[in-house]
């Protein structure tokens, strides 16, 4: 689960991480009274997406950046103006581009030095992982890439937790001394304590700066939770932003399916991640292309069914279906009157090719097959995708 | 001889009283593993009925391997309960725990792994299918099943199988059985990123496996884990090696299904994978439906039986 920089923001100020002082305003009506909490300018003024890369990105209608300095509340209110309600696209978003809802309006520092600041799961080690670099600012797959001796690394040993020689080591491998140094342990040691007991996946602060007056702040925030945890983490399951995710997800969620929209024609529905993944891979593999991913799990129920169909069908590019089922424990059959039903009371028109392979799969094929209804039967999952990726073209 | 488990590999289930517990192990019971005990706290004493079976229920994985000699467990518990079951069986001295609950939350895998250093518990999973022993009877029944695998679609024979999938595991299993060609064991590592035995170790017990002639290995996008084994494969098995990597049309950055299917960046796509494994001497299979045939087309190439 993604959240906006500026909650990030505001979790990060509860850990003891410094932030710019700022304050976000769900509304224009919020603008002039965000403005004067931040007393005098110059400030930043920063479209609140859940994508990076806004300072970069141009609005649809033209307008450029979706973070600008202002050296004037005039000019502030001017931006936010402009970026509020439009659209934003970025390296990111993807062509679509996303409409800004909220603007973040912050006091603009007096940057000495950029650096970068990340904490993430390393799946080599299984350990939580601080990343630092002294090259902010910039992408970091860059600078590993190119200058990767600039890149430090601490492993934190989950028995005893992140120790205070290793904030003082990464500090000092940044080149920092006196109050810059001090402040960097703090603000490190306070962004492992929030990523720790949030059950983050992942915090990135890129730039982390220094300030002429010793100060270490964290200029941006980009923090991902694991949604494997969010089940004892209410007060991060608040922070969900729907407006930033696609409709169709959030309405898969609810009947436990698991659903990512993609940009093709040819929507799937079949059980199993590793499956599911394997049969977009297959659709493209022989010239279609995949709408979706979509992973009934387990269960598929004849509501799940349903429930899927539905979902795939308010995809308007959508020319045909996919149904690749392995019945392991799952009856076949039952797939195949759940199938069924769902085509028929969705008077379902576009092509359907359906797989069934395991369990009572005779059974489930003579199903389909006496249903009335258009649905070709495959058998295996290349003689699936060919015969659907034909009948879309 | 397979690796892991045996027919004779005598199992306990924690989580035999839930539904979805309760459910598989009467599968198990069914395919002829060795069921012989339950685990559900407070209702110790109670028997789980099958049948002609009656598995006897205990309050604890410690209770339950002095009364039956258990050393392998399922947990078939809920992710809040999940890791404090895994560690129960690993403070109980079991040799083997396959962890088959989705949705353990990441920080409480990393506290279990590094908890279970230096334990003799071997952890599979979680997020995974489980481990197969195929056996010699009807429908390969008569072996050893942990988890939640269709027994009928395996056979017993000569080629190890692993993967973190599920329903695409049992697609190259039913492929191989299909042929004629059966497996020693097939081993479902699982979906999430944190986890207890990784491809490369159990490439290495297939490799040390007499029985075990030729492996097909199925990954998918996110981590290094695939590549480990590929690198590892290259300077140390002499056995043909076929593999199959999901996900060259996910997109960057979503999680796909699995906690662990996540593209970080260049070198996990699946694109970067494959190729890898090309360098490394791995048949890869074109599609899904081509995994069994990639194996024929490696032990070809080494001129190996596979049967």
């Amino acid at each position: 689960m993604n959240i906006h920089e500026y909650q990030a923001k505001a979790l990060f100020e509860k850990f003891g991480v410094a932030v710019p002082k700022g304050v976000a305003a769900r509304s224009p009506a919020e603008f002039e009274s965000a403005l004067a909490t931040l007393d005098h300018g110059p400030f930043i003024v920063k479209s609140q997406i859940h994508a990076g890369g806004r300072g970069k990105g141009t609005f649809t209608d033209g307008f450029k950046g979706g973070v600008k300095f202002a050296k004037t509340k005039a000019e502030a209110l001017d931006f936010a103006n402009r970026m509020y309600g439009n659209t934003l696209v970025t390296a990111q978003t993807g062509p679509a581009g996303r409409k800004v809802q909220t603007i973040y309006f912050t006091k603009a520092a007096d940057i000495t030095k950029e650096y970068y600041l990340a904490i993430l799961l390393d799946r080599n080690t299984s350990r939580p992982v601080i990343v630092a670099s002294t090259e902010g600012g910039v992408e970091i797959e860059k600078v590993a890439h190119d200058t990767p001796e600039k890149i430090f690394k601490i492993f934190v040993d989950p028995a005893v937790g992140l120790q205070g020689y290793q904030a003082r080591q990464l500090a000092f491998q940044l080149g920092l001394s006196g109050d810059f140094f001090k402040n960097a342990v703090k603000l490190i040691t306070g962004l492992y304590r929030m990523f720790w007991e949030t059950d983050a996946a992942m915090v990135e602060v890129n730039p982390l700066i220094t300030t002429a007056d010793g100060g270490v702040l964290a200029l941006d925030a980009k923090v991902s939770f694991d949604d494997n945890a969010l089940f004892r983490r209410p007060e991060i399951g608040a922070l969900r932003d729907l407006n930033e995710e696609d409709p169709k997800e959030i309405e898969a969620s609810k009947y436990s399916l698991s659903y990512i929209a993609l940009d093709g024609n040819i929507a799937c529905l079949v059980n199993g991640a590793g499956l599911a993944m394997s049969t977009m891979d297959i659709i493209k593999h022989f010239g279609g292309s995949p709408a979706n991913f979509l992973d009934v799990g387990g269960g598929a129920s004849k509501d799940q069914v349903q429930a899927a169909f539905r979902i795939i069908l308010t995809d308007p590019n959508v020319k045909g279906i996919l149904v690749n089922i392995f019945g392991g424990i799952m009856d076949c059959n039952t797939i195949a009157t759940g199938v069924v039903a769902a085509a028929r009371e969705l008077g379902l028109k576009i092509p359907l090719v359906v797989r069934l392979e395991g369990n009572n799969v005779a059974a489930g094929k003579k199903t389909l097959a006496e249903s009335g209804l258009k649905i070709e039967s495959a058998d295996s999952m290349a003689d699936a995708a060919q015969k659907i990726v034909k009948l879309v073209a | 001889m397979a690796i892991i488990v045996t027919e004779k590999t005598k199992v306990l289930v924690q989580g035999i009283t839930g539904e979805f517990g309760g459910r598989h192990t009467k599968l198990s019971l069914d395919y002829g593993s060795q069921i012989v005990a339950g685990v559900t706290p407070g209702k110790g004493g109670q028997f789980f009925e099958h049948g002609a079976h009656k598995v006897p229920i205990f309050n604890t994985v410690a209770d339950a391997v002095a009364a039956t000699g258990a050393t392998a467990s399922a947990v078939f518990v809920p992710p809040p309960f999940a890791a404090d079951a895994i560690l129960e069986g690993v403070d109980a001295g079991l040799d083997l725990c396959v962890a088959i609950t989705e949705g353990i939350p990441i920080r409480d895998m990393i506290q279990v792994k590094r908890a279970m250093q230096g334990r003799k518990t071997r952890l599979i999973g979680p997020n995974c299918p489980g481990i197969v022993t195929p056996g010699s009877g009807k429908d390969s029944s008569g072996g050893c099943r942990i988890g939640i695998a269709p027994g009928y679609i395996h056979k017993k024979g000569h080629v190890g199988v692993v993967s973190r999938s599920g329903t695409l595991t049992y697609e190259a299993v039913w492929q191989l059985t299909v042929k004629g060609l059966g497996q020693t064991t097939c081993v479902g590592i699982g979906g999430d990123p944190v986890n207890g035995t990784s491809h490369l170790d159990v490439m290495k017990m297939f490799n040390d496996d007499p029985e075990t002639w030729g492996i097909i290995m199925i990954g998918e996008i996110g981590g290094s884990a695939e590549v480990e084994a590929a690198r590892w494969i290259k300077a140390n098995c002499k056995k043909p090696v076929a593999g199959f990597i999901a996900g060259a049309t996910a997109p960057a950055g979503r999680r796909m299904g699995h906690a662990g299917a996540v593209v970080g960046g260049a070198e996990d796509t699946a694109a970067a994978k494959i190729a890898i494994f090309k360098e490394c001497g791995i048949e890869c299979a074109v599609t899904p439906s081509d995994m069994a045939d990639a194996l024929e087309r490696a032990a070809k190439r080494l001129r190996a039986k596979l049967a």
